[in-house]
């Protein structure tokens, strides 16, 4: 088994090293670069040239490609230029993380409460008004670009009815307690309650924009799921014993008709980071999403490389985990 | 049925929750309030920023986010009179040159402290000069206005800068390598604030280093800047984009009626807009001039700045040996409908430039050869050139706006459309700001391209050595192109301010009729908008607002 998990760490590392080469490169090719951001219109070539040599980007690419390996391999991934100019850009990823996690959380967590008893609803009342309502509405949510979708929103909640609040984390006059980064979560254990709730309504529109495309795929899901399910003998025969309708609801159709839907929870997991750069940008949340935004159009090469490294680091590590587990329930993995 | 009940409740508690949620909102509103109109106040004002701050220690900044809260915080020797570029007293209450304008005697405020207690004198101004001046190689590279404007560091034979001396207490002598016309307005300038000598020792400012692609920030930067100006720094909160400043009590001159000054950092141009109307924010700066209309009729405070820029269109005689030819650029000038390019595609204000700055510097000259909308003439003149079959290759950046150039796509398109009319091929080429653009046109790569300048202060050098000291024009390759930089120095170092005045209106003149290296377009006044409760703001040509007359009502 340890060498099954040494030979897995060794691919691993194999793998991210051959990822950092090619961002390296690909980012290095792309038109313009650091310093043409940094000076704008001040950029002189001798400006650009002094700008050059004093960030070592003057130097050949495999020298400056092994600077960059041998300080990220002690975790220094150099300093950001341009999104949070002059911060270590380790540093400008975990002060972003929480707001990316908070959002896509939340957003999935709306989705699901919303999808799943919606779509069990519709294919319950199937052909029904609801039932047609829910399938035009599931079909509006995948067919609406999220920013159209998050600009209606802002438009309506926060500047036409003063319900929300436009953008950000949090109104910045409550001067909150920072303790770990996720706002609600601090607003709570630090008793200052209205810093919590006013977390949570800066993230209801957002997580809203955000969750329309995994929830319009969940209730299509779970309502195509529910009606298998429901066509099934055994449900008939469960009916037909007297069941209780409640006990028929839980333990025999949504626990059957639930496989398919978790499995589509887990891609639509995947593309909320996704929808994350979007809803980030529009609503100006300073999350990952934002950063890799910013940080390409800056060409802020600290903190994209940092980004995607920590993004395929987490991409690998749960891979990791996961071949693991089944290696450790099945030992035939082990051995192949 | 159940089932129903349950989403029923739910959608009842989520709009419940909404209304709840709205009037929390309109709540925190009615505390913001204050009710004083002239006096100071407990009001918060809150700006939104469309970036954040790169650093809050001025001297290394060099983004108008960065120079923003600086102003606030920050007073320089010589300030900028209130919605103009003139000169008027800061921290200095006058100032005298030698005969030779090599040595300049500032004659200092009295009484001042910086917020951290420490006193404003004449040793203090010395230690402020020679912690600029004494720079490591990042420091130096990371150091832009000073690189830019006084041409080395520690008092190398480049070096403006020679030496600072106290004269007692409350005056102070500047040495320069040479006279020049930017002494002592870019002493106004952001760059040269004058921060506190114990806290800039204390937090090691001049601590700046290279670090992978970026220049790390010292711990004053980030944490301690001291001035001694309205408003004293609080924090910068990194997770929730935001910059707190507070009154500073013990400010030597009128209190900041505000208690509080929060910059919410908001990049998204709509969302800034849609934050104001809300309420959300108490003003944004460069509001896109496709709202101003619609902020306007929203009771917003909109405020039109007087123009202090130029767009202009580069040209480059050596990526186009044809642009050689003094007449093909007149034709290109006279071929511009530029009347028809400013009523259509910039705000309103806007105004056609004839020469290389706006009116208001001195040295504006009334008697330049003007160049009004001939196609005829233009195509006249390229056959006169032999180049009647003229093909260029024009450059426009793709993704920015910029406070000369609201809509790039639109000028270019304009100029494009007029270019054909006189039968000139134009090839087009758009790249990404940072993408390749500005590297490109800095370098000389382009042929013809569109950009522009914001005026730093008000003398005509600040244009002029912008636009034609460097690779960008390709000016070296004209025969004449060494005596156009020669007399932008030469009418630079003039000592007696008429005269050089006199030498610049010259030189514009000359510019335009004999040299015409590119072509002068338009100056556009930007704006800058406030909600319907905030008063007291003068607007400034260089965006150098001042927020502590701000009142909240």
């Amino acid at each position: 088994m340890l060498r099954y998990i040494a030979r897995r760490v060794i691919q691993m590392i194999g793998v991210l090293f051959a990822l950092s080469l090619l961002i390296f490169v690909w980012l290095r090719m792309l038109p313009g670069g650091t310093v043409s951001a940094m000076l704008g219109e001040r950029a002189t070539p001798e400006r650009a040239a002094q700008l050059r040599k004093t960030l070592g980007l003057d130097q050949p690419l495999p020298v400056q490609y092994w600077k960059f390996l041998t300080n990220a391999v002690r975790g220094d991934f150099g300093v950001s230029s341009q999104v949070a100019a002059g911060t270590d850009a380790m540093r400008v990823f975990l002060d972003r993380l929480p707001a990316t996690i908070e959002l896509t959380g939340f957003a999935i967590v709306l989705a699901l409460v919303t999808a799943i008893p919606l779509g069990y609803l519709a294919a319950k009342r199937r052909g029904g008004i609801f039932d047609g309502l829910g399938i035009l509405v599931s079909l509006v949510g995948v067919a609406v670009p999220v920013f159209f979708l998050a600009v209606i929103l802002k438009q309506f909640f926060a500047v036409d009815w003063h319900l929300l609040p436009v953008a950000g984390r949090q109104s910045p006059e409550l001067d909150a307690t920072r303790v770990t980064g996720f706002f609600i979560f601090d607003g709570l254990i630090t008793r200052e309650y209205d810093a919590a709730w006013d977390a949570v309504k800066h993230l209801i529109l957002p997580a809203i924009a955000l969750a329309t495309i995994p929830f319009a795929v969940i209730f299509r899901i779970t309502r195509a799921s529910v009606l298998d399910v429901l066509d099934e003998d055994f449900i008939r025969t469960a009916e037909a014993k007297g069941l209780k309708p409640g006990t028929i609801r839980t333990r025999h159709v949504l626990r059957n008709a639930m496989l398919p839907v978790v499995t589509t929870i887990g891609l639509q997991v995947g593309g909320l980071l996704t929808g994350a750069v979007l809803t980030e940008t529009v609503f100006s949340i300073p999350g990952l999403g934002d950063a890799m935004k910013v940080g390409f159009e800056t060409r802020d090469y600290s903190v994209v490389q940092v980004l995607i490294i920590m993004a395929a680091l987490t991409y690998v590590l749960i891979n990791l985990l996961v071949d693991i587990a089944y290696a450790y329930i099945d030992p035939r993995v082990r051995i192949r | 049925m159940q089932s129903s009940r349950k989403v029923s409740a739910l959608a009842v508690a989520s709009v419940a929750a909404l209304v709840l949620s709205g009037c929390a909102e309109s709540k925190r509103d009615e505390s913001g309030t204050s009710g004083s109109s002239g006096s100071t106040s407990n009001a918060t004002m809150t700006f939104a920023a469309a970036g954040a701050p790169k650093t809050f220690d001025p001297f290394y900044a060099t983004d108008g986010e960065s120079f923003r809260p600086a102003r606030q915080m920050f007073e320089g020797l010589v300030d900028f009179k209130p919605g103009t570029a003139d000169l008027t007293p800061g921290l200095a209450t006058s100032w005298n040159p030698s005969s030779d304008g090599k040595t300049w005697t500032f004659k200092l405020r009295t009484g001042v402290k910086f917020s951290d207690g420490t006193p404003f004198n004449a040793d203090a101004v010395c230690k402020n000069f020679e912690r600029m001046d004494k720079q490591n190689e990042a420091g130096q590279t990371a150091a832009s206005y000073w690189n830019d404007n006084m041409g080395g560091f520690n008092k190398s034979k480049t070096d403006l800068y020679q030496g600072c001396t106290a004269k007692g207490e409350d005056s102070v002598e500047l040495k320069l390598l040479r006279p020049t016309s930017k002494f002592p307005a870019l002493l106004g300038l952001p760059a040269w604030s004058m921060q506190s000598p114990t806290a800039l020792e204390k937090y090691k400012a001049n601590d700046v280093k290279a670090q992978g692609d970026g220049i790390t920030q010292s711990e004053y930067a980030s944490k301690y800047p001291t001035g001694t100006g309205p408003f004293k720094f609080e924090s910068y909160d990194v997770q929730n984009k935001t910059v707190t400043l507070v009154r500073n009590d013990d400010y030597h001159g009128e209190k900041a009626k505000v208690a509080k000054l929060v910059f919410k950092i908001i990049p998204d141009g709509t969302s800034r807009k849609q934050a104001l109307l809300a309420g959300d924010v108490d003003g944004y700066d460069l509001p896109n001039p496709v709202d101003w209309a619609s902020l306007k009729s929203a009771g917003m405070n909109l405020m039109v700045r007087p123009a202090f820029n130029i767009l202009y269109l580069g040209l480059n005689p050596t990526k186009n040996p044809a642009l050689k030819d003094l007449k093909v650029r007149q034709a290109l000038y006279y071929a511009i409908n530029r009347d028809q390019l400013v009523k259509t595609q910039l705000p309103e204000g806007a105004t056609v430039a004839t020469q290389w700055y706006p009116k208001t510097v001195d040295g504006y000259s009334d008697a330049v050869q003007q160049y009004k909308y001939d196609p005829e003439k233009a195509k006249s003149l390229l056959k006169e050139a032999g180049q009647s079959n003229l093909s260029i290759d024009l450059w426009y950046p793709s993704e920015v706006t910029r406070p000369y150039m609201p809509d790039p796509q639109k000028i270019f398109q304009a100029v494009k459309a007029d270019w054909e009319k006189v039968g000139v091929k134009v090839n087009t080429v758009t790249k990404p700001w940072a993408g390749g653009y500005t590297d490109g046109t800095s370098n000389g790569a382009s042929p013809a391209f569109s950009i522009g300048w914001t005026g730093d202060y008000n003398t005509p050098d600040n244009f002029l050595a912008n636009f034609f000291i460097g690779k960008q024009m390709g000016v070296t390759s004209y025969p004449w192109g060494a005596q156009l930089q020669k007399e932008i120095t030469d009418a630079d170092s003039i000592v007696d301010a008429g005269q050089r005045t006199a030498a610049y209106k010259k030189l514009s003149e000359k510019l335009m009729k004999d040299y015409m290296p590119g072509l002068p377009i338009s100056n556009s006044p930007p704006a800058i908008v406030f909600g319907k409760n905030i008063s007291g703001i003068v607007a400034s040509p260089l965006t150098a607002e001042d927020f502590s007359t701000a009142v909240k009502k």
